[in-house]
Formats: structure tokens, sequence, C-alpha cells
């Protein structure tokens, strides 16, 4: 066990999250200070991981079912990176709603500990109890709001629909075991033969399990009502955090213990990211809800993600990992958004209550309206690169019905997020909303605002990082 | 009298789950039942990772196993947490009056 060393970010933060239960336990109204421990301890996981595991270009421990290498590491650091930043600008909402609780960032870390053990598996086993750890952890994160009728009944959704996908996600690992007679995902590779047809049954069902997880339509039925109805922080968490985990899980099973079989997967892929993109762009015409609509909007760009991985290259990867990176950041900023309009102790989430918004709030629309900018993928923003990049590598591997369908609903998916800014500076004003913001929320949107503005002066920066990122030998 | 072999449990595993999924679809009364299909699914899968245990004479079909019964012992345990905090909040629990999010 000499490489033990390498798992530490995860026994440091599963020791942690026992640390801060206890502390819950004994001290009175520690609110407060869970949730600043909980944030250090974040941040020291993210710098263990960055000094121990990112030089690593691959090792594997505990009979080979967890594997160390240059994604896992990435990967990890952005989904600690993204949780911190939920938890540090979700105070005062939950404090408006006297939910600011022990339990709330208790449960952010375990859920994070299960996508860190996701994002390492390479073992059936591992992954199961990763995902299992981030989805309980999850539902009652959805619930947490729990005398609002709204939130408990996304919880309750949320929790039906995802235990439905855990199982036949778990009944196509267990086809997967028996003919192959292995759980290791290297020896699924090496056992793996396209003539068992009913190998290709099992790949499918972990396919639709995983589907479900990432919200790619036709398994995304539950993301519009989960996402409306919790907490909007919570909202903030779904939509960040667990995709940049269910992405890597994605890549890890279809690059390496499925990777014989790209012809099979690869149609399966191209379908579930046509019908995103498409479906993502016309849903969300119709939505009045903003938490809804961006809702749609993920799904959307859960789709384009799933382009490059349908390509079957190693840029491919690497396009999806920028893309689900710039994603994330242009998440923050929207949310941050979201959570600044609040006007006497409540919160407003209607595209409605955006109207006029650039008269009283000339700066929050300006962000806002580079924020959606960048969603709709207008150059020179960030949004628009990861799209590039995507449909370079998709193009590059001549897949142009893919690229072509994805060019349109980009042009679809524009109309939408124009209508919010024409809506923002041209409608009749309204109220003002508070300014005291959390020098947080203020943080996090001029940080992600303007990373998003100066991305093309230094593109060459994100994609030297991930170019690291080599899965297919 | 034929021998019981993979393929009948195989069945028995699928016959199963079937009768899982179509409960969580067709399923129009009451919540409960679809935490019953959850764990049915869960079964199946178990049945199924057992006999192939068996067949091939490898123990981590039985591992993992031992593993799903944990998991869905605390699964059950939270769905229920979060069925008990619905009916406080909207004191039914009939699935088609679940509708308050349009969808």
């Amino acid at each position: 066990m000499e490489n033990l060393h390498l798992v530490f970010p995860e026994i440091f933060l599963s020791l942690s999250i026992m640390f801060l239960l206890i502390l819950g336990v004994f001290k009175k109204n520690s609110s407060k200070l869970i949730q600043n421990i909980s944030l250090i301890i974040l941040l020291i996981t993210a710098v263990i991981t960055f000094n121990e595991t990112i030089s690593v270009s691959e090792e594997k421990l505990f009979n080979e079912s967890v594997i160390i290498d240059y994604l896992s590491s990435f990967m990890k650091i952005i989904t600690l990176l993204a949780a911190f930043l939920v938890l540090v600008i979700s105070s005062t909402y939950l404090k408006t709603f006297k939910i600011f609780k022990i339990e709330y960032p208790i449960l952010i870390l375990s859920s994070v500990l299960g996508m860190m053990i996701m994002i390492s598996s390479n073992d059936l086993i591992v992954f199961y109890m990763g995902l299992e750890l981030q989805s309980l952890a999850l539902y009652v994160l959805a619930t947490f709001n729990r005398d609002d009728i709204k939130s408990s009944e996304a919880g309750l959704k949320y929790f039906v629909l995802s235990a439905l996908s855990s199982g036949l996600l778990l009944y196509g690992c267990s086809l997967t075991y028996g003919f192959t007679g292995s759980t290791n995902f290297d020896v699924i590779a090496t056992q793996l033969n396209s003539n068992e047809y009913a190998l290709t049954f099992g790949i499918v069902f972990i396919l639709v399990g995983l589907a479900f997880k990432i919200s790619a339509v036709p398994f995304h039925m539950w993301a519009p009502d989960v996402y409306e109805g919790s907490p909007t922080s919570v909202t903030l968490f779904f939509t960040m955090v667990p995709k940049i985990a269910a992405l890597s899980v994605f890549i890890r099973f279809l690059y390496v213990p499925f990777s014989n079989l790209i012809e099979q997967w690869q149609m399966i892929l191209i379908f579930l990211s046509i019908a995103s993109m498409l479906f993502g762009a016309v849903a969300a015409i119709g939505q009045t809800n903003l938490k809804r609509l961006v809702a749609y909007s993920s799904i959307g760009h859960v789709g384009y993600a799933l382009a490059g991985l349908a390509t079957g290259t190693n840029d491919g990867i690497q396009s999806s990992v920028i893309y689900i990176t710039i994603y994330v950041l242009m998440n923050l900023g929207l949310f941050s958004c979201l959570l600044m309009m609040k006007r006497n102790n409540e919160y407003y989430e209607n595209i409605d209550d955006l109207s006029g918004l650039s008269k009283n709030h000339p700066m929050l629309s300006l962000s806002l309206l580079i924020i959606l900018f960048s969603l709709a993928g207008i150059p020179p923003l960030a949004g628009f690169f990861a799209k590039f990049y995507v449909f370079k590598t998709v193009i590059e591997q001549s897949m142009y019905f893919l690229a072509v369908v994805g060019l349109l609903s980009t042009v679809i998916a524009a109309f939408y997020y124009l209508r919010l800014i024409k809506i923002m500076y041209f409608d009749e004003e309204k109220e003002k909303y508070d300014t005291n913001h959390s020098i947080w929320l203020k943080f996090s949107l001029t940080a992600s605002t303007l990373l998003i503005l100066i991305y093309f002066i230094f593109p060459s920066q994100l994609i030297e990082v991930v170019s690291k990122i080599n899965i297919i030998q | 009298m034929t021998d019981i072999g993979l393929g009948h449990y195989l069945t028995l595993g699928a016959v199963i789950f079937s009768i899982g999924i179509i409960g969580i679809f067709l399923n129009r009364k009451n919540i409960i039942v679809i935490l019953m299909s959850i764990e049915l699914i869960l079964l199946a899968v178990n049945i199924n990772l057992v006999s192939f245990s068996i067949y091939l004479d490898n123990l981590t079909g039985q591992v993992f196993t031992l593993f799903i019964l944990t998991v869905a012992a605390a699964e059950a345990a939270i769905g229920l947490a979060i069925i008990v905090v619905y009916y406080r909040n909207s004191g039914t629990i009939r699935v088609e009056e679940i509708d308050k999010l349009k969808g």
C-alpha cells in the first residue's frame, strides 16, 4: 500500500464529514461555524488533490478498483471548486428561508465525496457505491426546504426517478458482470466481444442509467420539476456539480470497458446528443420560470457535451471536458444573478421579474447580458469557444449531420436567451431589488463574468491543461 | 423434469425487473407502491448477480449483492422520510395529486 497517498483527498474528506457531524451534535447553534469549516475543508481537499495526484499519469489501487489519472484529478478539482463556490454564495439564501442548518454543508460534502469516488472508480462496485452516496445526499438536498410543498415534491420526484435509473443501471451492471465474469473495467474491456447479444443489452441499460443522471433527452423528465422546486442554491448545485461527475463517468465507461464496442454505443450517443440539443432549445421557449428555463438550457448544453463524446477520439473527450468547464462557469454567473434578484426577503424567479432591470441595476444587467450571450454562443465570449471546439472535433470525424443539427439548435436556443435580454433592456421597469449582497456573491458574479469576457485573450491555457487527458491509447 | 439452470434464474430476474418497471409507470394510486416497485427492481438485480456468481464460480457477484442490499435499505429509509415530509405538506400521497410542479 505504498500508493495510499493518492487517495488522501477522499480519506481527508470522509474523516472531516464525520468530524463535522459530531461537532454539529455537541455544539449548539453551530451552523455558521460548520459552514466555514466545510469551506476550508473543500479548499484543503482541492489542494491535496492538486499536490498528490495532478502529476500522476496513471495509477491503480485496491486491486485495480480505483484509478487515479489526469482526467480524475482534473475533474475532482473542478468538482471541489464548484462545490466551494456553491456553498459560499448560498448562505444568504438559506438564511432568508430559515434553512441555514448544519446538515446543508455536510450533505454537500458527502455528495462531493460520492462524486470523487465515482470519478475515480475503475470497478462496477466502487462506481455504484460512489453513485449512491452522491444520490442519497442529493435526495435530501432537494427536499431541504421541508416546509415548502414545492421543495418536498421536487425531492419526491427526484427520489423516484433517480432510484429507477439506479435500478436500470444496476441491471445493466449485473448483465455485464455475468457475461464478462468480472466487475473490473479493464477485465471487462478485454472480455467484451460484440457478438454477445446480452452484453449489448447490458450496455444499453448502463447508458440509459447514466443518461438519466446527466439528464439527457429522452430521460430528462425529472430535471425541470426538480430544478424548479428545489431551493435555488440547491438548483445551482444540481446544474453544475453532479453533471461534472456524471460526464467523467460517461467518459470512463465509454472509453475503458466499452471501448471495443464503439459501433454499438456511438449511434446511441449521437441520438442522445441530437435529441437533447433540439429538445433543450425548443422546450425552453415557452417557459415563464427562470429556474425551469435554466433546466431546459442545461439539457441542451448536456447535448453539446455528449456530441464531443460521440466522436470516439481524444480530441472529442477534451472538447467535452472544456465544454463542461465553461458551462459550469456560465451557470455560476447566471445563478449569482438569480440570487441577487431579492427584495424585502423575497426572491424573484420569474422571467417577468427581469423586466426593465437595466434601468435600476445597470451593472447586474450588463453581467447578465454577457452571461446570456455566452450561453447562446456568441463570439468572442467563452461559450462560443466551447461550442467551437466541440463542433470542430465533430466535423473532423465527418459527422456532418450531428454538426448541422447542433448549429441549428444553437440558433433556436439563441431566441430565448435574446428574449431575456430584450425583456431586461426594453420592457417596463419594476421596483428596485436589494443591493446589499454578500461580498462572495458579488465576487462570484464579477469573477465568472470577467473570465467569460476575457477568455478569448488566453484560450490556449485551458486547452493546454485539458490536452493532458489521454484516455484512448 | 429438467434441471433448473442459469437461464431459469435469469428469466425470473427479468420478470421481476419488468414487474418493478411496470409497477412504477402504471401505478396511479399510491406512492408507497412505487417504493415497493423500486425494491423489486433491486431484488431482481440481486437474483441476477447471485445466479451469475454461482454459475461463474466467482464471489464478486455475492459481494456486490451485499452492497446493494445495504444501499437499498438506506434508500428505502430516505424515501420514506421524503414521503412523510411530503404528506405533512400536502395531506395526500396519491400519485395523481402530485402535480404542484407542472409536468
